[in-house]
Formats: structure tokens, sequence, C-alpha cells
């Protein structure tokens, strides 16, 4: 198993590590990734618990391609290394740290990861990392952190922490957060990295939560946390391409073939010159139509996952 | 010979045969007298005493009465009326009721001490069902589908002594409604499907109503020409167990995304097309169903010529939007379907008889184009066990099941491929209810499994784009997860006869250990 760097992340599912009933069956709403929680989901007393049982989760059911993600206990805790170990272990894709401030917290995270991929017989550096960062000081250090580990795969914010750290409170329009996604989205792409948004926590307000996934998209975030699989449709329609965007994509890639099939230098689409920005864009907006189940005609596969 | 009048009359003429002389009385040798003029006519029939009703019917020891479930577990009439025929000494009678429920525990003392020899019903749960199970009776209990017992009612094979018939509304003569126009509404189940069969055939007819009405009580249900006796009682049902408010739309994702499926599976089918008809049930999953079907149907512009069975508020709504032409309704599940059995001129009552009952002369289940029913268990070869826990408990009802399947032009079954700790789909189901011959599809979250005989919805499934998984491995999946479960260990004793349709015995129950 090797690290996944790049791969759609527009949906991270919390999964409560003390829910066996949701762990059972995460996988099948369609979610990309899927975040077990052994952190702020479960109790002190039930920490060890939580761990077996994600454990036992990871180790015994068959997540498809879904991408494996724990949110362990910060190492300061006292309960961190043990879920490291265990998640290790386990063959989790990628371990979150919550509360991340300093690129030493990677660093330290990195290093124990490392010590158990040895330990466990597993291809070292094969374990991906995300730093979640939920404070003012995590924000300022954040490409910092973003840069501080070639395990890490992506970081994210973690609103509800944040805004009490900032003295205030989260609003719908979210102005409050709008440093700190500037901030996550710069450093995440400065270092080459996903960014995922903060979870939505009303369930029932479906028109919110769609104007806050269009706004997140629209800064660059490759993806947003949910809480719900109800959560999981409404961030894949909006961020499924339009007709119109797909068809210049796939005009664009056609170019490249054509120009590639007859030498030419110099690639040029409806008049305008295709450089690699442009093909970066067409590339990933073919990748999200086809998650989107959209059938791409002249295209390798397309059709359904 | 002359008759009464002085008119001279031969004893026969031929090709009409023997005559019998008018004899001045007013019918059958009963004289006209005084008290069979007005005003005690029109309340002839009209008791205020259950146990003169009773006596009257001519019941005896080892006879059978029955009873319908339109209360639901709201129902008062069978423990009322088992009660007083405990306390006047009855013995050895058999129950045939068309279902029973929680609320019907008291008979397990009526067994213990004899005044209930027998049970025939849709089905059983709470204490009652696991004594049963627990091998209670001496003679086992004998389950019958909804269209099974109408027809064995109407062959005369479930021969009905006296039925006990709790209704909403009656006159005094009989004619009798699942509702009421006058008076007290509160107790109104709606549709009287299932009683109307018994009303019909049974040897003496008792109504027992909350709600004596003027005459006449038309349109109605249950004819007067049904009814032998009419007892007025205080109260008939508690009208929270009889009929919930308003359903509430399921939110939880699993069932919402079985039901999508299923939806898609139905439009993938090739069934529905303009003038189509369905059936779908009270589950999360199936009144999820019935929303997707509705946007189906707005997007294609198309409306379903009926739908049947029981009916609920999903299924008025989108009858009163025009969307479903008519309803054909053997009992309602929620207070919308009741006002609207009551208010809407094409939503008609019809009676189990007619809605599902399994003769070739054909019910309203056989002209029926897709059905979605639910299982506790189904088995690989698309058996399917809807009475029976996986703990070998009595625990649910055939209802319908059997019938829809069999009439239907394509059956679905919806059910999440685990509950708690339990797979759904098994080798064989505990219990077989509905055979596998008559089920077409099975939807769960996990993949969309379809009957191998059923080549042609695979066939058209595919050029849908609907990926179908044998089931098989369907249960593989489930099986990954949570182990396979050892058998339930049995004891020797027969606790019930499981029959199908036609009355043959399609499975045996046996006490659990």
């Amino acid at each position: 198993m090797a690290l996944v760097r790049e791969r759609l992340r527009r949906t991270m599912m919390f999964v409560p590590g003390n829910n066996p009933g949701l762990m059972r069956d995460a996988h099948i709403f369609g979610a990309d990734s899927l975040m077990f929680d052994l952190e702020d989901s479960v109790k002190a007393t039930e920490k060890d618990a939580a761990r077996f049982l994600v454990y036992h989760a990871l180790t015994t059911i068959d997540y498809g391609g879904v991408e494996k993600v724990v949110r362990v206990n910060p190492l300061s805790s006292g309960h961190g290394r043990a879920d490291i170990e265990a998640m290790v272990k386990a063959g989790a894709d990628v371990i979150r740290l919550p509360k991340s401030e300093t690129a030493e917290d990677v660093v330290e995270a990195d290093r124990l990861i490392g010590e158990f991929e040895e330990k466990y017989g597993l291809q070292k550096g094969s374990v991906g990392m995300m730093a979640a960062i939920e404070s003012g000081l995590g924000i300022i250090n954040a490409y910092e952190i973003a840069s501080a580990s070639p395990r890490l795969i992506g970081m994210a914010i973690g609103a509800e922490d944040y805004v009490a750290d900032l003295k205030t409170t989260r609003s719908p329009e979210g102005f409050e957060l709008s440093f700190a996604r500037g901030m996550i989205i710069n450093a995440a792409r400065a270092a080459g990295i996903a960014a995922l948004d903060t979870v939505y926590s009303d369930v029932n307000n479906e028109e919110g939560f769609k104007n806050e996934v269009r706004l997140i998209k629209q800064l660059g975030f490759d993806g947003k946390s949910v809480i719900n699989p109800r959560q999981i449709r409404p961030v894949i329609e909006i961020y499924t391409p339009s007709e119109k965007e797909i068809n210049h994509a796939l005009g664009v890639i056609g170019a490249i073939r054509e120009a590639n099939e007859k030498g030419l230098g110099v690639i040029a689409y409806n008049g305008k010159m295709v450089d690699k920005p442009v093909v970066d864009r067409a590339e990933r907006i073919l990748m999200l139509a086809k998650a989107a189940g959209i059938p791409l005609a002249g295209t390798d596969g397309g059709g359904k996952e | 010979m002359k008759n009464i009048l002085g008119v001279d009359l031969p004893e026969r003429i031929e090709g009409v045969g023997p005559l019998r002389p008018y004899d001045g009385k007013r019918f059958g040798g009963t004289p006209f007298e005084a008290g069979l003029k007005a005003p005690v006519k029109e309340t002839r029939k009209l008791l205020d005493s259950l146990e003169e009703a009773i006596r009257l019917s001519g019941l005896k020891d080892g006879m059978t009465i029955s009873f319908h479930h339109h209360f639901r577990n709201g129902d008062y009439i069978v423990n009322m009326v088992v009660d007083k025929l405990a306390e006047m000494g009855f013995r050895d009678l058999a129950i045939a009721a068309s279902s029973l429920s929680d609320c019907h525990a008291p008979l397990i003392g009526h067994i213990r001490n004899g005044v209930i020899r027998r049970i025939e019903t849709s089905g059983m749960r709470g204490e009652l069902a696991n004594a049963v199970s627990n091998g209670l009776m001496d003679t086992p209990a004998v389950f019958r589908s909804h269209g099974g017992r109408a027809w064995a009612i109407a062959n005369g094979s479930l021969k009905i002594d006296v039925a006990f018939l709790g209704v909403p509304s009656s006159d005094p003569a009989g004619n009798a409604n699942g509702f009421s126009r006058e008076g007290d509404n509160s107790t109104a189940c709606g549709s009287l499907g299932y009683a109307m069969v018994d009303a019909h055939y049974a040897q003496k007819t008792i109504l027992l109503t909350n709600n004596v009405v003027s005459y006449p009580n038309t349109p109605c249900q249950i004819p007067q020409t049904d009814v032998d006796y009419v007892v007025r009682v205080d109260e008939i049902g508690n009208p929270k167990g009889i009929a919930s408010g308003a359903t509430r739309f399921t939110t939880n994702p699993k069932e919402l995304m079985i039901a999508e499926k299923t939806a898609a599976v139905m439009e993938a089918s090739g069934y529905l097309k303009d003038g189509f008809s369905f059936q779908t049930g009270t589950g999360g999953a199936s009144l999820a169903v019935t929303r997707f079907l509705r946007d189906k149907m707005l997007e294609e512009g198309i409306t379903a010529n009926f739908a049947l069975g029981g009916i609920t508020g999903a299924i008025v709504k989108l009858h009163e939007e025009g969307l479903i032409k008519k309803l054909l309704d053997v009992q309602d599940f929620d207070l919308d379907a009741v006002r609207s059995a009551q208010e809407n001129p094409f939503h008609t009552v019809v009676s189990a008889h007619h809605y599902a009952g399994p003769g070739l002369e054909g019910s309203a289940v056989d002209s029926v184009d897709m059905v979605v029913l639910s299982a506790l268990e189904i088995d690989t070869d698309f058996n399917v066990n809807v009475l029976t826990g996986s703990d070998g408990v009595i625990r649910g009802a055939i209802g319908g099941h059997p019938d829809t399947a069999a009439g239907s032009s394509l059956t679905i079954i919806t059910a999440p491929l685990i509950r708690g700790r339990i797979p759904t789909i098994l080798d064989r189901v505990n219990t077989v209810v509905t055979p596998g011959v008559s089920v077409d599809v099975l939807v769960t979250e996990a993949g969309v499994a379809v009957n191998p005989a059923r080549r042609d919805l695979i066939g058209r499934l595919a050029a849908a784009g609907i990926e179908t998984t044998p089931i098989e491995v369907l249960k593989e999946r489930a099986e990954a997860v949570v182990g396979k479960p050892e058998p339930v260990e049995y004891g020797d004793k027969v606790v019930g006869v499981v029959t199908y349709r036609d009355g043959t015995v399609i499975d045996l129950i046996r006490n659990v250990k």
C-alpha cells in the first residue's frame, strides 16, 4: 500500500468511533473519504473502547475504494500514541491530527507513524497524515504546518474550536472564517496538498449548507467535512461540473491529443493558448464529472466508478 | 287447497313446482304483531347488552368466533367479547381473527383456562405471540394471508359461527361504516375491508358500535342484510392505536437510499408508464418510495390508474393531486387515509376478498403492476419471511404479502442488509411465508438482486445502468461484517401452521427452546 496524495476529497464523512451501527456501512453513501473519530465524539472514559472498535472495523469491513481517515486524540492527551499505533496497524490510509498548532506537532506524529510502520512491516511513508487547524496560532502557522511532513496529504479547518479561540461565534455568512479559510487554502496550495472545509452542523438546513458549499468551492477548497450522509449529495451536486465546463475540458484534452499526434509544440483550443493551468483545470473537471457518474464520450472509462 | 285469503291453489304447477299458500304471517311463519311495527321495528336488532346478543346468536361451546383488526393495537373488541364469553362459561372456542396485536395479551389467560382452544389469524405480536411460540397451545395456530383467509371463509373451509365486529358507526338496522357521519368520529378506522367478509359469510353477525346513527347509514361498507344484531357499547377502541397522525417521511439515510434505488428499479423495469398501478407499504422506506415515485411521475407527466392495499396519507396525497386516479382500500393506516376513505369518491373500500382473493376469478392484486414489500428475512431462493423473528419467535403478520407478491407483475422486496447484528439474507428463511417464485427483486442499501428467473428484468435494469448483484454475493457481504448466525434451536412441538393463499401448507412453526 502506497500513500495516495492526489484523489478526490469532495466529502469526508465523520463516523463517531463509538457507533458500530454507522461504522458497519458508512461507505455506502458515496463519501470520498470516511473520518473515523476517536477524539471529540468519544468520551474520555470510552477512548480505549472506541480505539478497539475502529481497529476491528478497519480490519474486518471492506470499505472499497473509500479513503479511510482516522482522527486520533492529540499526543498531549495521553491517548494519541496508542491511537496512532492501533490505526497504523489497522491499515488506516490517513491519520488526522486534531488541534495542530505548530510544525513540531506534525513532526512528532510523523516520527511515531514511521516507528509503527516499521514495527508492523508497512512500507515506509505509506501512511498519510492530515492536520486540522483549530486555533489562531495554528492558522498563523498554517504554511509551516502544511509543509512539515511529506506524509501530509491535506489540511482542514475545524471551525467550532477556532471561532471560540477568536472569541466569536459562527454566523450563517461565515465572515469570521474568511481569514482562516484564506490562510488554509493558500498554505495547502503552497505546500501542494488538499484543503478541506469544516463541518456544517445544522443538518436540517439544506439551503444554508448548500450556500456554504458554493462559497468554499469558489474559494478553492477540495471539499467539505460532512456529519450526515444526507449532506453528501448536495456537495457532489455542487462540485459536479456543468455540461459547458465538461465540453470545454473535453475539447482541451482533445486538442492536446491532436497536437501530440501532429507533433505541434504550441497548443490552441478555440483560439486560445492551452497552457498548464488550463490543462490542469480540464483534467480536474473531467475527474469530477467522472466521479459524479457522468458518461464521458471520447475518454477512457466514463460512467460509474 | 286455499290460501288464507281464500284463493284456490293447486298443490303444484308443472314447471314451477310445489306451491306454498300464503298464511297471513309476516315472514317464515312469524306473525305480524305490534312488536314488529314501528317504532319498534327499527330497533329490533339493536341491543344494549352484549350478553343478550351472544345468547340470541346461538353460540355454543366449540364454535368459531371471528374478529377484524382494523383497530390494530387500539382494539378493545376482542378482549371485551372474550372476557364476556368467559364470564358466561363458554369453552373450547376457536378465534378466527383477521389479525391479532400486542393488545391481545389477555387471550393468554383465556387459552390457559380453556375458553379458547384454537386460533386462526394473519399474525400475532407481543406477549401472546411469545407464549404461543413457547408452546402455550395444544392445537397449533393457523396463519393465513388476508386473501387466503377471505377465500377460506367464502368457500366454507373456514366456517365462522358468530362474527363480533367493532364498527365506528352503524344504524339500528346494521348498515355500518369504518367512520361516522354523525356524532363522535374519533375512533374511525376508514375501511372495514376485512370485516366485510366476516359479516357476509358468518352464520351470525354481531356489530358492536359506540355510534348508533340514524337510518340509513348509507353509502355503507357493511349492509344490514349481513347483520343480525347491533350492540351499543361505550368504547370500541383507542384512537391512538387505531390510526396514527400524519406519518413523517423518514430521514434515515439508509432507508432513503433503499427507497431511491427501489424507485429507480421501478422506473427501469418498464412498468412505470402512464396508466400503471402499484402498492407500497407503511415502513419508512416504503413511504419514501411513494415520494420518489411522485417525483418521477411529475417529471415524466404520467399518472397511475390505481393504487391499492393498506392506504397511507402518502398515497392519499398523490390521489388528491390527481396523480393516482383511484384507490382500492382494504385498510387504512393513518388519519389522512381515514379522512380520504370517508370523503373522496374514487377512494373505494373493498373487501379482503375483492382485494386479494386467490381464486381464478381474480382479485385486485392480480391487476397490479408493481408492489413494494418488506421482509424480516429473505433467502437465496428469494423465499420471504415476515412472520417469525431471527430468534424463531412469532412477531409479525403475513398480511397481504403472498397475495400481492403473487398477483403483481413486479414484486420488489426492500430490506436492510443487516439488522442489528443479524443478516437479513439467509440460506433458508426461518419460516417461508411468500415463495421465492413470486418474488422478483430484492433492494438493499448494499445492492440490488434480481431473481434469476426474471432474465428480462436483469436486462432492463442493466440497460438503465442499474447494477445488479447475485443475492448470494449480498449474503456474503453481510456475513463478512457480522458473521453467519447459528441456526435457531427449535423444539418438536408444532405451534403454527403457515398456509399459502389457497390453504395449502407452506411451512410449520415449531416451539422455541
